[in-house]
């Protein structure tokens, strides 16, 4: 029994070091200067240019034309990020609200039009929605950022599940009162999912901040650049170059995902929680 | 209970008639009525659904039976032959196999490790909440980043992968051959999936009752054929919908992986079918032939989805 224990930790240590590893050395490697990285290879140990290089990278303005500095990419990752969860948050719970709690003669049909979003991934349609972003004039807008990533049903089957879950008690009793739908909405309902709105907007907010073809097509102009964008950017800068700026793409890397492992690592019940109730 | 006097807010319920309680077939018993309210509420998402996914997903397929002039003047119809010209292709059915093969492998491997992790980290008690952090903690890195990293690791003068690699002869040169760079690829897709599946593996694990592990434990002694004939039957519905989603996520989620390892130089470099309509629409400006690439795509994911619907439905439960 006690090999046998042993075993089972010597497993999950080697699984932990399998994924940890990675993000630990692109931190720590983040803090050499870059010809140091290039003559020792990645890095275990804190190198001492933290400083230097994340304040080159969050302050210097690079791309083609000069206009986008890291700060700025950060910034419109989380305009991305909560403008995302925001509309998200707004649009599901209205929509949930009404097909959960009202007679409607199309619930059926309006849930069906909603559900199927589910099927097809952006990745598929991706052409033809670049289109008719370009006809309705909105790249390189925020708006064409974040708006069309709303048109999924994750969020409205969250608060459907939710919303099914409250006891119909608080309805009659609310009723009785003689609340009507928004006084309902506005004074019951929207304080007893607050903790639901929380994990919706955490988990929302990480999608957001994680989208990387949308902005990709979305924006060709720097000042709208978010992180993952930018990603792309510094590996097409990195071809044809001498020393590459390995410091400074292992910088951005962590900038990328300082935010999503925190949330994770913080809010992880909500996640597990979210996760395992909801997709099944 | 105390008795609790009325409050004068119950008084306009006394005094007026009691309106009649709308039954619907919905989830709730009480329910609204109203004539345009739930049509406003419904109206915000129902308009960005059809303007964003609706309106597109349409033109997608009514494209993919044109073939668009390069220069903007106008489109020819051409029925199915858009179609039959990539069905035909070798260039294409070459890439379909390649992803086949990176679907399979990505999906083999993340499930396996992520079933290893789950089943350890459920056997041990000491030290659980703290190998159960390490291992989610990862999950939301975003796929370009994973890939930046992964480039990092397998780079040609700073990779310690390549370095390893080369103590046993192997001349690893990600981004200029092919199988390397696959390699590398299912190495950073798999990295990035492990800790999804650990999830549901874990708690599926937890959810099995302790009832049933006392039984499994009285009867048999050895561990190993225990989790054959107990524990991994019990995990059979949480395996199949990861299955599928695993299936999903290396077809579709894999693009930003796939976009930062090729850097644009998809020429030389495997690529997978999603990266292709993204390759012939935006790259090749192939309108026509993105759009069929995309029907076909949407076709294989009606069918997983299905698949997966009929599955859900007639899982079995046994607690």
């Amino acid at each position: 029994m006690q090999k046998n224990k042993l075993s089972d930790h010597l497993v999950l240590i080697l699984g932990s070091l399998f994924l940890m590893v990675p993000v630990v050395v692109a931190f720590m490697t983040s803090t050499h200067a870059a010809a140091d990285i290039h003559s020792n290879g990645l890095s275990l140990t804190w190198g001492g240019n933290f400083a230097e290089t994340y304040e080159k990278v969050l302050t210097r303005e690079g791309g083609f034309t000069g206009q986008v500095t890291g700060s700025r990419m950060v910034m419109n990752s989380f305009i991305l990020g909560i403008g995302f969860a925001l509309g998200k948050i707004v649009l599901s719970m209205l929509a949930a609200y009404a097909i959960v709690y009202f007679r409607m003669r199309f619930a059926t049909l309006a849930f069906w039009v909603i559900f199927t979003t589910l099927l097809l991934p952006l990745e598929v349609r991706i052409m033809p929605s670049y289109q008719v972003m370009s006809d309705l004039s909105l790249l390189n807008t925020y708006t064409g950022l974040i708006v069309p990533l709303l048109a999924s049903a994750t969020g409205t089957f969250y608060f459907r599940q939710f919303f099914k879950s409250v006891p119909d008690e608080l309805l009659e009793a609310a009723r009785i009162d003689g609340a009507g739908p928004i006084k309902f909405f506005i004074d019951v309902l929207v304080p007893l999912s607050r903790t639901m709105i929380a994990a919706i907007f955490i988990i929302m907010f990480v999608y957001g901040w994680n989208q990387y073809l949308w902005p990709m097509l979305m924006t060709t102009d720097e000042r709208f650049f978010t992180l993952m964008r930018g990603i792309k950017q510094i590996l097409q800068v990195w071809i044809g170059s001498q020393i590459p700026d390995y410091n400074e793409a292992f910088a951005l890397a962590v900038l990328a995902m300082l935010p999503p492992v925190v949330i994770v690592v913080i809010f992880q019940s909500w996640f597990i929680k979210g996760l395992t109730e909801s997709d099944k | 209970m105390a008795y609790v006097a009325p409050s004068p807010r119950f008084l306009p319920w006394l005094t007026r008639k009691p309106r009649p309680k709308v039954f619907a077939e919905g989830a709730k018993r009480v329910q609204f009525s109203s004539p345009v309210l739930p049509y406003l509420f419904l109206a915000p998402q129902l308009a960005v659904i059809f303007i964003f996914f609706y309106w597109p997903s349409v033109q997608a397929v009514s494209s993919s039976f044109y073939i668009e002039d390069p220069f903007g003047f106008g489109s020819t119809f051409v029925g199915m032959s858009n179609y039959t010209d990539v069905l035909t292709s070798a260039q294409y059915r070459g890439i379909a196999l390649f992803t086949v093969v990176f679907t399979a492998l990505v999906t083999l491997f993340s499930l396996s490790i992520g079933l290893l992790l789950g089943v350890k980290a459920d056997a041990v008690i000491r030290g659980s909440s703290a190998y159960k952090t390490m291992l989610i903690s990862v999950y939301a890195i975003a796929a370009p980043v994973a890939a930046l990293i992964g480039m990092m690791f397998f780079d040609q003068h700073i990779g310690p992968f390549v370095e390893v690699a080369s103590w046993f002869g192997w001349d690893m040169r990600v981004g200029l051959s092919y199988s390397d760079t696959a390699f590398a690829m299912i190495v950073v897709a798999v990295w990035k999936q492990v800790p999804y599946n650990f999830i549901f593996f874990l708690s599926g694990l937890q959810s099995v009752p302790v009832s049933v592990r006392e039984a499994a434990a009285i009867d048999c002694k050895s561990g190993f054929r225990r989790f054959w004939t107990v524990t991994l039957p019990l995990l059979a519905p949480t395996a199949f919908f990861l299955l599928i989603i695993n299936v999903t996520y290396s077809l579709f989620d894999t693009f930003g992986i796939i976009d930062v390892m090729v850097k644009d130089k998809a020429a030389n470099n495997p690529i997978t079918l999603v990266y292709k309509v993204y390759e012939d629409g935006f790259r090749g400006n192939d309108l026509g032939s993105s759009s069929a690439q995309s029907v076909i795509l949407m076709i294989v994911v009606f069918v997983l989805t299905i698949f997966q619907f009929r599955f859900v439905e007639r899982r079995i439960h046994y607690t």
